[in-house]
């Protein structure tokens, strides 16, 4: 993990640029916030391709469906918030029951938009879309992550919620890391605790483990960018090779990815699961890492949550 | 455009009603009012309007049409059956496990449907995405929205109008079956529309007002829109009658989705055979 920091948002607008000029069917449609969203680029280079429906977000995603049922391939960029919930219904009808190739990028997942405040943190998003059959739900890492899973949401056939941080995160990748949607991409084996975290926890488990390694005690870091389709063998390898499972997400820790993992591990009936992340509470204005420590989304946390289980199980 | 003169329309319409009627009675379940009053507009609209092959429903260059009010589909459907989309005995599986004629429109399922529609509202910013995309595409096709007026008390109704206004989408046509009636009442008690027709005009639309069952009215509407490429969206705001043709359904909200029992689709039948025009 490098000391570079960057937000994923901007791996949206570098990426989206790129793949608009190659494919003429990427459209953007932006709802007055794409200065924010980081589709300035993509406005200027490809007016042709691009929408801007103003503070309308129910209409953006219809106006998408409709260029979709057309051929196109429309992103419709926005704040988590808004894309998700604003947008759920007609998500839906018009994305998920048609099945048609309309992508939901936003920026603002999670507690990132920090000193905005709990409108505009968004901790349910992931969740909310994920019970919406043909959804396919990715939170990338970093800056890299996202350029290559944006590429791969543009290819894949169907709906899909991109969700990116407002604030700069950790790159931990670099440009020629590979990223397949749906498969989780290991960054550490370990055999005392497994990690799975995804977005901006990615970093944190990175650290915590780290943390544990002077403990002496071994860390498998998963990065489950995509929480569906849920990497299930992923899972269940943790399952049978460690057992302990410590899950990370910057989302509430009802039907995220603590969730999603957790529905594995019941499953199985066998293995353990430790959720950290947002308490089921709204959050404030507040720096980030404050934001993050209320939750105990925090690498000491971690620690002390492995150290538990290393005990107990 | 088809040549096809309004009495064969005219007739069109009643037999089109007739096999709604009757896939209704028959699913014992549907929608019989709406699907009345909309069916002049959708008969001229799939048998004299649109540009469309029936052979190739995914034909990229097909005006479409788009029934934002998803629960009057029978009237589509027997449309599509009548021009050779799927056969007509399909009609009879109206509402069943397994048909391709869901309760609301499939695109999935049903072949000539062009975006699955039901959930109210949301029909016409998905005819404003085609729009655009013939528009960014040079194409010169058409789109088609059929709405309710108790519809348009859906915000995104006006968030798809405002779009269509910002980038002149002159190839939108949104016909406003306004019947005035709606689930618990007329529109009036539950949530007046008001000057609905001046609220499009507001919006950017050039808005043309008619007797939506006046078929002459309707062919002539459609001739001058189709001339009309001034960069300005285009609503047909018709008055209407729900239920219209059936007398003992005509003006009814208790005839919203409610199915015909024997007795009353016979007499449903006998009245709508009255005026098929010799």
């Amino acid at each position: 993990m490098s000391e570079n920091k960057k937000a994923t948002r901007d791996g949206f607008g570098d990426e989206i640029v790129e793949l608009g000029k190659k494919d003429s069917r990427i459209y953007v449609i932006d709802a007055d916030i794409g200065k924010s969203c980081k589709t300035g680029a993509f406005s200027k280079a490809l007016p042709q391709q691009y929408v801007n429906v103003g503070i309308a977000e129910q209409n953006a995603a219809g106006v998408a469906a409709g260029l979709a049922a057309c051929g196109k391939i429309p992103f419709v960029v926005t704040y988590a918030v808004f894309g998700s919930l604003r947008m759920c219904e007609m998500l839906r009808q018009e994305a998920c029951y048609t099945n048609l190739s309309v992508k939901l990028a936003c920026s603002h997942g999670g507690v990132t938009p920090a000193n905005d405040g709990a409108s505009h943190q968004c901790i349910e998003d992931m969740g909310v879309l994920r019970t919406l059959p043909n959804m396919t739900v990715i939170m990338p890492a970093d800056y890299y992550a996202t350029k290559k899973l944006v590429a791969a949401a543009a290819e894949k056939d169907g709906p899909c919620y991109l969700r990116f941080t407002r604030d700069k995160v950790p790159v931990i990748y670099d440009e020629n890391t590979e990223f397949v949607i749906g498969k989780a991409h290991q960054l550490q084996d370990g055999k005392d605790v497994a990690l799975i975290a995804n977005g901006d926890t990615v970093a944190i488990a990175l650290e915590a483990a780290k943390l544990l390694e002077e403990k002496g005690l071994s860390a498998r870091v998963l990065d489950m960018h995509t929480i569906k389709p849920l990497d299930v063998d992923a899972v269940k390898a943790c399952i049978s090779d460690i057992g302990r499972i410590i899950t990370l997400e910057d989302h509430n820790i009802i039907n995220g990815l603590g969730s999603a993992v957790s529905e594995v591990v019941a499953q199985e009936g066998r293995g353990v699961v430790r959720r950290v992340g947002i308490q089921d509470q709204f959050g404030m204005s507040a720096p980030y890492e404050r934001l993050l420590a209320m939750n105990g989304i925090t690498k000491e946390n971690v620690v002390a949550l492995a150290e538990e289980l290393v005990k107990k199980f | 455009m088809k040549d096809i003169s309004v009495k064969e329309l005219k007739n069109q319409c009643t037999e089109l009603k007739k096999k709604v009627i009757s896939m209704i009675y028959k699913a014992q379940s549907g929608h019989p009012g709406g699907s009345l009053s909309a069916a002049d507009f959708v008969t001229a609209l799939y048998f004299r309007e649109m540009n469309i092959d029936p052979k190739n429903p995914h034909w990229e260059d097909r005006d479409r049409c788009i029934l934002s009010k998803g629960h009057v589909c029978p009237i589509q459907y027997a449309a599509l059956a009548t021009l050779g989309y799927f056969p007509e005995d399909v009609l009879d599986t109206l509402r069943k496990e397994g048909s391709i004629l869901q309760g609301h429109p499939d695109m999935k399922k049903c072949p000539g449907i062009d975006i699955s529609t039901g959930s109210l509202g949301q029909g016409m910013a998905c005819g404003v995405g085609m729009a655009l995309a013939g528009k960014r595409d040079g194409k010169d096709y058409r789109v088609f929205v059929v709405l309710g007026d108790g519809e348009c008390q859906e915000g995104e109704i006006w968030e798809a109008a405002q779009t269509a206004n910002k980038y002149q989408l002159d190839n939108v046509v949104a016909f406003v079956d306004n019947n005035n009636l709606q689930i618990d009442g007329t529109c009036d008690e539950v949530m007046p529309n008001i000057d609905l027709g001046k609220k499009f005009a507001a919006f950017g639309w050039e808005v043309y007002e008619i007797d939506g069952h006046d078929m002459e009215q309707i062919v002539a509407t459609l001739d001058k829109i189709r001339e009309a490429k001034n960069g300005k969206p285009k609503c047909i705001f018709a008055h209407t009658v729900k239920g219209k043709g059936v007398s003992f359904m005509e003006n009814q909200c208790g005839w919203h989705g409610v199915a015909p029992n024997e007795e009353e689709y016979k007499q449903a039948m006998a009245e709508l055979d009255a005026q098929i025009l010799k």
